[in-house]
């Protein structure tokens, strides 16, 4: 080993945030690749992405709106990644999370809001975390893989959505497959207007409430997962099952609660686009969000204030994404989902493959830290 | 009365055109699953090949253009998930879901930004797409009463790549059960460290076993977009690649037990169009939507309840790192 310069030490400091900001350039380098082969300038396009998602107050409040459906995704699949599970589900279990808060906003005409707000948060919960526990105890108890299994669930609950929809709970005498409006008790408030209410002008945007319970949720997960028993158990099981048998964990039970939390948080997406902005309930309403959820926690490195902050990047490319293909027609919105993958196979799949050479560059980081 | 041969011919004919692609699809995961590699990425791969098969057709004219185009494709996904799972020792699953999703984006942008029909190509005519192959003695056999269908409606009359997946089951049994490469493969499945210490590259077996699954994956997309379809249509994969890993895992790893739940796979879904709007007795006529998403109840059911516990490969999922 080389003797460690002051200079090499800071950087070794800087390390792991470092790794995380080369990939995302080296997946947006990817990207940009893909952009020239369409016939557009990459350039071009970067600036009006970033324009389009932080260029004024209404799209920032647009950049956060997106982040908070992420952050809900994103904080699913960390929770089951640290018990050692790639749930792929969390889109299906937004849908049918959408249809249990669709159903209490339906029946619940006269009720107070906050007590609407409370029994949402508890019915979306619910029913994702209903949705995941079948393949959870598939799992655990069959041993069919977690992987496939949300994955098929996923196209169980777009048929499920789809049929009732268009069946079953569509406004009568209406084409497109949709509730009835809401009542208005039933809307989660907008945050525009509750700054309006204080004085304070941010700009009209689709940012409600549920914003708030994204930031209640990482903080809730974050204490669970380093700070309880609970948690310790479920990360145990993700490193080293073995090890977790000998401690006297049971892998299934865990198994399964690291799923059904999942499965709730994943949920809680239907809270932001059910009840604060559509106020109906529409078909894939959840629009993807399962999947940025993956690339989502692989950025944050499964910690909530990386998945906050992976969130807002992913936020910023679906924002400033739809501003790009009204400029760009050829880049429509289907490149975010390009970058998307970009970033899950760099940041994800490769994230060992620039630790070297930058250990190389700054020296390896004590083992302690590595962990 | 008399129709109802020529009905279950129709059914199993079907089945057939239906199973071929899944058939294509699991073989090819078989290879990179038996070397240690997971192979979830099949879907992307298989949509990658239906974009690059259908788009080079599209251009050139020529059908076996664009199964070569397909198979390059689904080879360079292949090499990429090598890379990421071989080289650098990343996660297979989280790898296979990366493909998937940036190969769902990039057919839409290229597709869209190449030919300009809303992420379709253009609709194939003529030498552009395999057109179904009559064998010889079809006709004659026509008299023979229950051989001649048989012979007519389901053995014959298909294009030329299901035909090649009916031949990829024995070759592939073959191969991984009585050649050397084969019994190489299997041992890098379940035991990376003895194949290292007898002296052969465990990375250069399973980027071998990577390439061979991606050419029968190329040979699966290839199948959807110039050969049962005329077009290639945006996300028309549709999770038949999921379908395909299910049916192996079902299948135990084995080519003939893979080939026959494909065969259930594909018998579920013509199962499904046929019973669409059909009333059952007992239950009155099945919404449609419902009915779609048998062959999804199927894969979980069968995976939940009879497999029991699928015996994998030992080694799978885990990146061999040499000892130091």
């Amino acid at each position: 080993m080389s003797p460690a310069w002051p200079t090499r030490a800071r950087w070794r400091q800087l390390a792991p945030a470092l790794l995380p900001a080369l990939n995302l350039t080296l997946a947006l380098a990817l990207s940009a690749v893909v952009i020239l082969v369409v016939g557009e300038h990459p350039l071009r396009a970067l600036r009006l992405l970033a324009t389009g998602a932080f260029g004024s107050a209404e799209a920032l409040g647009y950049t956060l709106y997106y982040a908070t459906n992420f952050v809900f995704t994103g904080l699913a699949v960390a929770v089951a990644f640290h018990a050692g599970l790639f749930n792929i589900g969390a889109e299906g279990q937004a849908s049918i999370a959408g249809l249990g808060v669709a159903l209490l906003c339906l029946g619940a005409g006269g009720w107070p809001t906050p007590l609407v707000v409370v029994a949402a948060i508890l019915v979306a919960g619910a029913f994702g975390a209903g949705w995941a526990f079948v393949p959870a105890w598939l799992q655990a108890r069959r041993g069919s893989h977690v992987v496939i299994t949300t994955i098929m669930f996923n196209f169980i609950a777009s048929a499920v959505m789809t049929h009732l929809l268009v069946n079953v709970l569509i406004k009568p005498g209406q084409q497109s497959p949709e509730t009835r409006e809401f009542d208005a008790n039933t809307w989660l408030p907008q945050l525009h207007e509750v700054a309006r209410g204080l004085g304070v002008d941010i700009g009209r945007s689709p940012l409600n409430l549920s914003a708030l319970v994204a930031l209640a949720a990482g903080a809730l997960v974050w204490c669970y997962l380093w700070h309880t028993r609970w948690g310790y158990e479920l990360r145990v099981l993700g490193h080293n099952e073995a090890a977790a048998v000998y401690g006297g964990i049971a892998p299934a039970r865990v198994v399964i609660v690291a799923m059904s939390i999942s499965g709730a948080l994943a949920g809680l997406v239907s809270l932001n686009e059910v009840m604060g902005v559509q106020h109906r309930l529409l078909m894939n309403f959840a629009g993807g969000a399962g999947y940025v959820g993956i690339a989502v926690a692989l950025m944050g490195r499964n910690h909530p204030a990386g998945i906050g902050l992976a969130a807002i990047l992913f936020g910023a490319l679906y924002q400033g994404g739809t501003e790009l293909s009204f400029d760009m027609p050829a880049l429509t919105r289907d490149m975010v989902v390009v970058i998307q993958g970009l970033i899950i196979l760099v940041c994800g799949a490769l994230e060992h493959a620039l630790r070297r050479p930058l250990e190389a560059l700054v020296g390896r980081a004590p083992a302690a830290e590595r962990a | 009365m008399s129709e109802a041969p020529l009905i279950a011919a129709l059914l199993a004919a079907a089945t057939v055109r239906g199973a071929a692609p899944l058939v294509l699809a699991a073989l090819g995961g078989l290879f990179a699953e038996r070397s240690g590699i997971v192979d979830i990425g099949l879907e992307g791969k298989m949509l990658a090949s239906a974009f690059a098969a259908a788009a080079t057709a599209a251009v050139t004219g020529s059908a076996w253009a664009g199964v070569a185009a397909g198979v390059a494709a689904a080879v360079a996904l292949a090499l990429a998930h090598g890379f990421a799972c071989i080289t650098h020792h990343g996660n297979q699953v989280v790898s296979g879901m990366a493909l998937n999703i940036t190969v769902s984006g990039l057919t839409a942008v290229l597709g869209n930004a190449w030919f300009q029909q809303g992420g379709q190509t253009p609709l194939l005519g003529g030498g552009g797409r395999f057109a179904p192959i009559q064998l010889p003695g079809a006709s004659a056999l026509a008299a023979v009463p229950g051989l001649g269908l048989l012979y007519r409606e389901v053995v014959s009359g298909h294009n030329v790549l299901v035909y090649a997946a009916a031949a990829a089951v024995p070759v592939v049994a073959w191969l991984v059960a009585r050649t050397r490469f084969g019994l190489r493969l299997r041992a890098v499945g379940e035991s990376p460290g003895a194949v290292d210490t007898a002296g052969i590259s465990v990375a250069g077996l399973r980027y071998r076993a990577l390439v061979a699954g991606g050419v029968l994956c190329g040979l699966s997309g290839a199948y959807l977009s110039i050969a049962h379809n005329a077009a290639f249509i945006r996300d028309m994969s549709a999770g038949k690649g999921y379908l395909a890993l299910a049916a192996l895992i079902f299948g135990q790893w084995r080519p003939l037990p893979t080939l026959g739940a494909c065969l259930l796979f594909a018998f579920a879904d013509v199962a499904q169009t046929r019973l669409q709007g059909t009333p059952l007795p007992g239950v009155g006529v099945v919404p449609v939507q419902l009915v779609q998403a048998l062959p999804y109840v199927l894969t979980v059911a069968l995976l939940g309840g009879f497999v029991g516990r699928a015996v994998a490969p030992r080694a799978i999922g885990v990146p061999y790192v040499k000892e130091r």
